[in-house]
């Protein structure tokens, strides 16, 4: 047992538990003013939803001993024999001290998902495919790559969640805009952001849990977590730039949005990255995110999708370019990938993609449908023009 | 009696309460409304979605005098608000029928 080391896991776990409110001011600001509240409440009431679950079986199912490296034993359930004692997943901090950092995590990937269905989700659909979810695609994702499963026994590199966050969240954002169509008005209305100001307090919350998310992720206080926390702000103040670059050239003006998302970018890009890579590739891989993000948000229009704040566009085409990046510049941490001579990470990470992709995508389809059926998913439209906060919540954000 | 409704850019409010104050109108009420006329309205772009945007955001302030002060009030408030480019706004004269002062029940030009 060390004392900096669990100080600072149970730091970094209050960071990123910051990070799920900062996720709703990013979203929040970015919706109608009559969807407000109901987009700030799909984050927020995650703390308390996803904490829940986690506790009772959602640890165990991720980190339990682990089921042919698909799934965890039921041994924790109820955080049975989950205390303070070092754990198996660390010498140096109490078995709980893990749980709780990891719990975070669990709280903020659904969350990140419903940006994709704002504006048009009902509340109780929403609570019951958050549940399903948790247990059907994060607990065996986590459990794959950080719970000794078959992506980690592979050897794919996902430092702080690439996949298990960033990539499954998009996936899921992806089957949510395929079963639950477009928001009314899409196309014909405009849907201006109400209060870009909160967003970007939003963004300023989120780079600023992201180091609890990131350098926390070394489960130590050492060089490893420095070189986390230094390559994490280094990717995102990269991908701001390039981001806001892209604007200039594409459309003539640099925006506030605009370097808001693309500094969540390119802390997407570095979270696989952040353990494994020096600081001038973090660099190289956050201007990549702030480039590949800014097309892969132009392309939905093209491709006509309401993915309504961008999931897919920011945290799936950044999670999958992090993922790629690592295998082409891991250098550190017993880790080497094709520049520094080992072309075959980058073919384990490439197929931990396709796998990620391929497998949250079609269990989230599942479970969409499968709420669809039963409780129902999409506010109606009349329901969507009367506005989320009142339709779902009875409630105004803003009296006149 | 007659309203003066004065529409226009939302940053000559000033000068306009200044130069109504200074011939002597007393009170007036100002909203903020969104509208558009020959100005038309602006792009603006989120995400690289561009969204053109119809409404403007303007100013509109509304003052009741004797009818014999109306040209006073329409002269003042024209040259504060003028720049001369597209956009300046519009002044409307209604007829008011009767002014009632609550606190004091006066009625017509005196409660004005």
């Amino acid at each position: 047992m060390n004392a900096a080391d669990t100080a600072f896991v149970l730091i970094s776990a209050a960071l990123v538990m910051f990070m799920t409110p900062g996720l709703a001011l990013f979203y929040g600001g970015m919706v109608r003013s009559k969807n407000v509240l109901a987009t700030i409440m799909q984050s927020f009431i995650l703390l308390g939803l996803v904490s829940i679950i986690w506790a009772v079986c959602g640890y165990s199912l991720a980190f339990g001993t682990d089921q042919g490296g698909i799934i965890g034993s039921l041994e924790y359930l109820f955080l049975n024999g989950v205390g303070m004692e070092a754990g198996p997943f660390s010498e140096t901090i109490p078995h709980l001290a893990f749980m709780i950092f990891q719990c975070m995590f669990a709280v903020i990937t659904p969350a990140l998902i419903t940006g994709a269905f704002a504006e048009r989700m009902k509340f109780g659909g929403f609570l019951v495919f958050t549940t399903l979810w948790i247990l059907v695609v994060y607990a065996p994702m986590a459990h794959w790559v950080w719970g000794k499963g078959w992506m980690a026994e592979m050897g794919a590199l996902d430092f702080a969640g690439g996949a298990v966050v960033h990539m499954s969240s998009a996936a899921a954002a992806l089957a949510a805009t395929v079963v639950m169509g477009k928001r009314k008005g899409h196309g014909s209305t405009a849907f201006i952001p109400h209060n870009l100001p909160m967003t970007v307090l939003g963004a300023g919350i989120l780079w600023f849990g992201w180091f609890g998310f990131n350098a926390g992720s070394a489960l130590a206080a050492d060089g490893f977590a420095a070189n986390a926390f230094v390559t994490t702000h280094m990717a995102a103040a990269a991908a701001a730039l390039a981001w806001i670059l892209m604007e200039k050239l594409h459309s003539g003006k640099a925006t506030t949005l605009g370097a808001a998302s693309g500094a969540v970018a390119g802390l997407v890009a570095i979270t696989p990255a952040a353990g494994y890579v020096t600081v001038m590739p973090a660099i190289i891989i956050g201007l990549g995110g702030g480039v590949f993000c800014f097309l892969g948000v132009l392309l939905k229009g093209k491709l006509g999708y309401d993915d309504s704040l961008d999931v897919v566009g920011v945290h799936g085409v950044g999670g999958t370019w992090g993922a790629i990046a690592t295998g082409l510049f891991a250098s550190i941490n017993k880790t080497t990938g094709l520049f520094y001579g080992n072309p075959s990470q980058l073919w384990i990470q490439l197929a931990s993609v396709a796998a990620t992709w391929a497998f949250c995508f079609i269990a989230s389809l599942i479970l969409f449908k499968l709420v669809d059926a039963t409780v129902g998913l999409r506010a109606n439209a009349e329901e969507q023009d009367r506005g989320m906060d009142l339709s779902e919540h009875n409630e105004t954000a803003y009296q006149a | 009696m007659k309203k003066v409704e004065i529409i226009t850019r939302t940053f000559k409010l000033d000068d306009i309460k200044a130069a109504l104050s200074e011939i002597g109108i007393k009170g007036m009420t100002v909203s903020e409304v969104k509208g558009f006329g020959r100005q038309g309205g602006h792009k603006e772009v989120y995400r690289g979605a561009e969204y053109q945007v119809d409404f403007v955001v303007k100013v509109k302030i509304e003052v009741v005098v004797e009818d014999a002060r109306v040209a006073d009030v329409i002269a003042a408030a024209s040259k504060a608000a003028r720049t001369g480019q597209v956009g300046d706004g519009k002044i409307f004269v209604l007829p008011v029928e009767e002014v009632v002062r609550i606190r004091t029940g006066e009625t017509g030009d005196a409660a004005v």
